[in-house]
């Protein structure tokens, strides 16, 4: 395991797109620029959608990666 | 403020939306709106503002629904003949979204209520059925300065003016005074395609929106006319009239007057 620091952690895995992103995002605007925000998400379309997404608001993904079956963990640097 | 999860869910595409974000909906939920008059204009505007979650919703309106106006005003349905429009109006919004907070007025808009009533909002939009009235709330958004969004339709046309007092003309920039009582026709005599009111209340809807969020352009200045037969939209650039009574260099209308209510208006039956 990595021991990239972790600033905040969200679990959208019960909730569908773009609610997914939704939360993300509003997540991301309470966070300090260079923060490091850990999001769990489903297979399908919110590990598809949501980090692209995420990139187009001006954040940085820094890792994605499958941590179960249909469970994926994201880690987004807050950008300016 | 910070959104309920029900919130995030409700606004979740004016959030995921670039232009508007959680910056822009906290806007609109905090933007206060005085709609006047609940009918075929004021029922698609006051659907889609509470819808967005505009905060305050005013619906002012003295009349009460009948059978005749159920074929475009839809913020009315059957059961609702013989109530009063402003509190069937507050009825469906308040069921539509229970963020907003609804204020019904059964009054009718006059020289002598309007600076009460507006002090308290935001925007004043037009969804009036007479020239006097809609002359009226012009001139008192001139002086209070408060945005004005002004909308009108008759058989099968429609148009659509924002009103920004100081930035463009105003709704009497063009028309200079209401005609003569008697000399024109409302809805009840020369008719009107129902959807229409519905797209240009659409449009009304959708600059409020946007004036709240800040974004875009406005129709300042640009009137939008809509013609429903042929399909046809066409935007009218309009100046500011420097002899206009209420907004030129040297007004001449400094208090406001009720305009004879023009018979075609009075009930009749």
């Amino acid at each position: 395991m990595e021991s990239m620091k972790v600033d905040e952690t969200l679990d959208v895995t019960t909730v569908r797109c773009p609610i997914t992103f939704a939360k993300t995002l509003l997540k991301l605007e309470d966070m300090q620029v260079g923060q490091i925000l850990e999001v769990f998400l489903n297979e399908g379309e919110p590990i598809q959608s949501v980090p692209r997404s995420v990139k187009n608001e001006g954040h940085k993904i820094i890792k994605v990666e499958q941590v179960a079956e249909k469970k994926y963990r994201l880690l987004i640097e807050r950008g300016e | 403020m910070s959104f309920t999860d029900d919130q995030i869910v409700r606004y979740s595409r004016h959030i995921v939306l670039p232009g508007v974000g959680s910056s822009g909906q906290k806007k609109i939920n905090a933007g206060r709106a005085l709609l006047i008059g609940a009918g075929g204009l004021g029922s698609p505007v006051a659907y889609y503002l509470a819808a967005a979650g505009v905060g305050t919703i005013g619906i002012i309106d003295d009349d009460v629904v009948d059978l005749s106006n159920l074929q475009r005003q839809i913020l009315h349905f059957t059961a609702d003949v013989g109530k009063s429009k402003a509190v069937s109006a507050k009825e469906k919004l308040a069921a539509l979204n229970p963020d907003c907070r609804i204020v019904a007025y059964q009054e009718r808009l006059t020289a002598s209520n309007i600076w009460e009533l507006i002090k308290d909002y935001d925007v004043v939009v037009d969804g009036t059925d007479n020239f006097g009235t809609r002359f009226l709330a012009n001139d008192a958004c001139v002086m209070a300065k408060k945005p004005f969004f002004h909308g009108a339709v008759l058989r099968f046309f429609g148009q659509a003016l924002t009103v920004l007092p100081g930035e463009g003309p105003c709704y009497r920039c063009v028309f200079q005074e209401p005609p003569p009582a008697g000399t024109t026709q409302n809805c009840s005599q020369a008719g009107i395609l129902g959807v229409l009111p519905g797209t240009i209340g659409l449009i009304q809807s959708t600059e409020v929106l946007k004036y709240f969020l800040g974004t875009g352009s406005l129709l300042v200045g640009k009137m939008l006319t809509y013609d429903a037969l042929n399909m046809e939209f066409s935007k009218v650039e309009i100046q500011k009239n420097p002899d206009c009574p209420v907004c030129g260099v040297n007004p001449t209308i400094l208090e406001l007057v009720d305009y004879e209510q023009p018979v075609c208006d009075l009930k009749s039956n």
